[in-house]
């Protein structure tokens, strides 16, 4: 099995979002990154498990700058034979899926990783931009695989519950709660990742027909209105009345 | 020019979601001085009430129900052509996603997902908001593809009736083989799937176990509310994975949630803190969640929650 997995970098959760004064870009300055989890905890788990399953190797590609290095070493420690970083900021989804594609156009891989989605946009944009580019099947949100030969069942969230479809490699999927577990990279793991090279290759040009103009700040909630346990009837009559909600 | 929805029924009907995709594109379409163009594909029971909530045409292209995203994205890429779509509008759901990156690859156009705003005009291209980095900011994107697509945010946009039934034009496009093959599809009936429910009623640690949830489902019923649940519920099977909501579980924007015994941590927060109300239950005066919520309730939920499916009971027999 030859798998490619696409890693993105992402401010934390808990991390508090500033922008510069024109508010048209994120302020990163004590913003703590972190490796995507779907793609960390569930697309590169799964891929790693497949290689020690079936053989192969695995490939992690991202596309950002040399800053973002410590997120691709971590893909290492955990357990991907090789990286690429494709070196540029990725600038829009369209952008990163052409990179992705321009590098796995020749590869032959069997399977494209990706996670469901990045949790700062949320878009689950580029998976099916890449599969598109490499006219490719796309799976997304996939929460079970088995591969079995060529063959892979796997199980996908879909509204309210799940679909499973059965198809042949090569194909694109991104990768959900449920596909596999954590890992924690262990010392030895660490020590390799040191010793892996980065391939860093060039962008190919491109432009850009997605632009975030302007952020904005949401509106400050207005308090909450505390309600005595004693009294339900009141909340209740204020959803109904006030929120007109029920 | 004009606006194109995709209006999905995987189901063999057309649902919530298709038809809020449906209004949105008669207003989309509105605001860019065209018209709004509905497509199904397969077997689509209600398609030609999609007239009736703004579309002016609504086509059908035959072809297999079960969903192959390679497949639907060439059929949509050709429909897309044929009737000179300048917007291709998808709803935010799990085959909308898969679709949406699909045709602005194809197109080389722009794309934003889970929008929240109907597009401004901005000379050839459009404006679209989006909420970003967990509910903490919101996104303007310019879209400027000659063909750009959006996928739209579940319960932001209301189908409202404008005109008649529309009569079901079949559009002759050929379906290509697909390599995906749907062994089974497995969702609840009966209830509204979590993403496109109006109500939602949550609940979390505080349960103490799932023998309990017997309260919040009789509270759920009373609203027609969805359940729902934090992600440690799902984690130890008390509630099946699909009632999960948060960052890692499922995103949702009901007009309602109602959070029992949830704790309000920053990962739920990011899946439900676009919800029109927000009312919390939580024994905790200190619980993080009554910060982010609209109505407060500081009580033990075993009390509060039975007292509250009784309220509402005696208010909708009012009603
Ligand atoms: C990367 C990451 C991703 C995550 N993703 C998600 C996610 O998608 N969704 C999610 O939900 N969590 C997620 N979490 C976990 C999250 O951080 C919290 O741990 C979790 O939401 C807590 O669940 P809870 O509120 O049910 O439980 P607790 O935090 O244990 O809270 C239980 C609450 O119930 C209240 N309570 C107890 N007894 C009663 C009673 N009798 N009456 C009334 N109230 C009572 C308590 O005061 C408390 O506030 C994630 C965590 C991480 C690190
Ligand atoms: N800059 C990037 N480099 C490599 N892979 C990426 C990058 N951005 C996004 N991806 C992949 O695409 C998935 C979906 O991202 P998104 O479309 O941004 O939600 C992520 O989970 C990653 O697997």
């Amino acid at each position: 099995m030859k798998i490619l997995v696409c890693i993105s970098q992402t401010p934390d959760t808990t991390a508090k979002i500033k922008f510069n004064a024109e508010q048209t870009q994120l302020d990163a300055n004590g913003v703590q990154f972190i490796m995507n989890p779907y793609d960390e905890w569930y697309a590169l788990v799964r891929a790693i498990e497949l290689k020690e399953q079936l053989g192969g190797e695995v490939t992690v590609i991202h596309v950002g700058t040399v800053a973002n290095d410590p997120t691709i070493r971590k893909a290492l420690a955990i357990g991907a034979d090789n990286a690429v970083r494709v070196d540029s900021e990725a600038s829009s989804s369209l952008f990163t899926a052409k990179q992705i594609a321009a590098y796995a156009k020749g590869e032959n891989f069997d399977i494209v990783f990706f996670g469901k989605e990045t949790i700062d946009y949320n878009g689950s944009e580029v998976p099916a931009m890449v599969s598109e580019l490499l006219d490719l099947p796309y799976i997304s949100y996939g929460t079970e695989m088995t591969v079995a030969g060529n063959i892979a069942t796997i199980s996908r969230d879909i509204e309210g519950g799940k679909e499973t479809v059965e198809l042949a490699t090569p194909f694109v999927i991104s990768a959900a709660k449920g596909m596999a577990e954590q890992r924690i990279p262990n010392m030895k793991g660490i020590m390799m990742s040191k010793t892996k090279p980065i391939k860093v290759v060039p962008a190919t040009a491109n432009v850009n027909t997605s632009n975030i103009v302007k952020y904005e700040y949401p509106a400050e909630k207005k308090g909450c209105k505390m309600i005595s346990a004693d009294n339900i009837d009141e909340l209740v009559s204020l959803l109904h009345n006030e929120a007109k909600v029920i | 020019m004009s606006v194109l929805v995709f209006a999905e029924s995987l189901t063999g009907s057309i649902k919530k979601v298709a038809q809020e995709a449906v209004a949105y594109g008669y207003q989309a379409a509105k605001a860019m001085g065209t018209e709004c163009f509905a497509l199904t594909i397969g077997k689509a029971e209600g398609a030609a009430e999609l007239g009736k909530i703004g579309a002016t045409k609504v086509y059908n292209v035959a072809a297999s129900n079960d969903f192959d995203a390679q497949v639907y994205a060439s059929i949509i890429a050709q429909a897309a052509e044929q009737l000179g779509a300048s917007l291709i509008v998808f709803a935010h759901s799990s085959s909308g996603k898969s679709l949406a990156g699909r045709l602005a690859a194809r197109f080389d156009g722009g794309l934003a997902s889970a929008v929240i705003s109907l597009p401004t005009v901005s000379g050839s291209n459009i404006v679209v908001r989006k909420s970003v980095f967990s509910g903490k900011a919101f996104a303007n994107y310019e879209l400027s593809g000659a063909k750009n697509v959006v996928t739209i945010a579940a319960n932001t946009f209301r189908p409202e009736a404008v005109a008649a039934d529309a009569i079901v034009e079949t559009l002759s496009i050929s379906a290509n083989a697909g390599r995906v093959k749907v062994k089974s599809v497995n969702t609840v009936t009966g209830v509204v799937p979590l993403p496109e429910a109006d109500m939602v009623v949550s609940a979390g640690r505080g349960m103490k176990g799932p023998e309990n949830w017997g309260i919040v489902e009789e509270l759920a019923t009373v609203l027609g509310a969805t359940t729902a649940c934090s992600r440690p519920v799902a984690d130890v099977h008390w509630r099946p994975h699909h009632e999960h909501v948060g960052q890692t579980g499922v995103a949702i924007r009901p007009t309602l949630y109602i959070a029992i015994g949830i704790s309000g941590a920053i990962q739920h927060l990011a899946g439900v803190n676009q919800s029109k109300v927000i009312v919390v239950i939580n024994n905790d005066p200190e619980a993080p969640f009554f910060k982010a919520a609209d109505y407060g309730i500081v009580g033990d939920l075993f009390d509060v929650v039975p007292k509250m499916t009784e309220a509402i009971r005696k208010l909708k027999a009012q009603n």
